[in-house]
């Protein structure tokens, strides 16, 4: 299961609050370091298990798989990012 | 409290090829006080500033802000600083290869209004023949790849339209669709006994929307904006005064919303006056009412104050006479049967008055006449 971003999304660098925020049509949602990772790494190329390795290994932790699902899902619910084959 | 804005409506110029009955912008728009246009480079600057104060939503709206032969390099500017930028147009005239030089200079995102599901009534409506260019556009815009919300604003002469208004934003491949109820400044309060919609239209039309939204899912995100007459409580209007919004009309003057211009016991201030974030910080009219300390009863001891901000402070002072009343909506205001009489005032054959500059000129000298 690959995740990408729906093209109408838009990852910023938003200066004024230091943070990240993904920008869509009349709306954003800000986002924590962690989920800024998490969507950096959406590319279209990596599934959803590479994320997963990828994340676990630079933080040098494990079990983040649930995390990330219940992230991207959210994400999902609001149609922002898509879940390809 | 985050209390920069994240929100900038770029008005950038009142000339429009529509006459639409429910225009938003203000009745004496071909008046004096609009009348000297920012400059490519004043926007510009503008821009810039808005960013460094936290904007992070870019719309570019007017009237019909394609007919400014530099919305391209205001749209590169805007890009170039990391603004998400959302064209707001009638689609008049708009070709084809106007949107690829908008598309290549970086425009994030495209909105066109229809006013009816079909050419007849969409050109009556907006008292010009555009429904054809409005297709095409909606065509260009999705095969050049850009978001596109159809935009339509509902009133007693097209809600009975509104499963249709759905299927034709579905067959375009629009991300979204915006179903807006009037709100009545400006134009439309003016034309309110014309666009008043019943009980029943607005009944039938929110079970369509309750029934497609169920159909539909995320691929089509229908938004209703509600009908805030026929409401009990008022609606958190624009989130609150000056907390993340903020409109710069084609003159410059700075407003907490597109309609505070008519707030005639405010002063606002110029972007060529004064930087935009002294305007956000510091300005009268910004600070009047911005948090709760202004809010009188009801909503001074009211739960919901946290929630509705009180409601809208053009409301207030186009119905009751003074925006620093609770909104009259609200069933607790002691102005709120001015809004019920609104509501009881159903006139069938009311004759509305297009949004024209002869007419837009009459009623600024009758505005002037009456202050």
């Amino acid at each position: 299961m690959i995740p990408r971003l729906h093209a109408k999304a838009r990852l910023q660098r938003d200066e004024v609050r230091d943070r990240d925020v993904l920008l869509y049509p009349e709306g954003l949602v800000g986002l924590n370091p962690t989920g800024a990772a998490i969507l950096a790494l959406c590319d279209g190329a990596r599934s959803l298990a590479d994320i997963v390795t990828t994340l676990e290994q630079r933080y040098g932790v494990s079990g983040l798989e649930g995390d990330v699902a219940v992230f991207l899902d959210g994400l999902a619910a609001k149609g922002l990012v898509l879940y390809g084959p | 409290m985050d209390r920069k804005p994240l929100w900038l409506l770029a008005e950038l110029t009142y000339k429009c090829p529509l006459q639409c009955p429910y225009c938003s912008n203000p009745l004496d728009f071909a008046g004096p006080r609009f009348k000297r246009e920012l400059s490519t480079a004043e926007w510009c600057r503008v821009f810039r500033e808005a960013k460094a104060l936290g904007v992070l939503q870019l719309g570019l709206s007017g009237g019909e802000p394609t007919l400014r032969p530099d919305l391209e390099e205001l749209v590169r500017t805007a890009h170039g600083l990391g603004l998400y930028t959302s064209l707001i147009t009638s689609a008049y005239r708009l070709s084809q290869e106007r949107l690829a030089g908008l598309k290549a200079a970086g425009l994030d995102h495209v909105q066109i209004s229809v006013q009816g599901a079909e050419a007849d009534l969409s050109d009556e409506i907006a008292g010009s023949a555009s429904y054809r260019d409005k297709i095409a556009a909606y065509h260009y815009t999705r095969e050049l790849g850009f978001p596109l919300t159809v935009n339509v604003v509902l009133h007693r002469r097209n809600l009975h339209q509104v499963e249709a208004l759905i299927r034709l934003a579905e067959s375009l491949g629009a991300e979204r669709i915006e179903l807006a109820n009037t709100q009545f400044y400006g134009w439309a309060l003016h034309n309110r006994a014309a666009l008043m919609p019943t009980k029943a239209q607005l009944a039938a039309a929110w079970q369509v929307v309750e029934r497609e939204r169920a159909r539909l899912g995320t691929a089509l995100e229908i938004v209703w904006v509600l009908p805030d007459y026929h409401e009990q409580f008022p609606k958190p209007c624009m989130g609150g005064w000056a907390r993340a919004y903020m409109t710069v009309t084609p003159a410059g003057e700075v407003w907490p919303c597109h309609a505070a211009g008519r707030i005639t016991t405010l002063t606002f201030e110029n972007v060529r006056d004064h930087p935009l974030d002294w305007i956000w910080e510091h300005s009268e009219a910004f600070n009047r009412f911005r948090g709760e300390s202004w809010m009188p009863e009801p909503c001074r001891s009211c739960p919901r104050k946290a929630q509705d901000f009180g409601g809208c402070r053009c409301q207030a002072f186009l119905v009751a006479g003074d925006a620093g009343v609770t909104d009259p909506v609200c069933t607790l205001s002691p102005h709120r049967h001015l809004i019920d009489a609104a509501l009881a005032d159903e006139h069938e054959s009311e004759e509305w008055t297009y949004r024209a500059a002869p007419a837009s000129r009459a009623l600024a000298a009758a505005l002037r006449e009456r202050t």
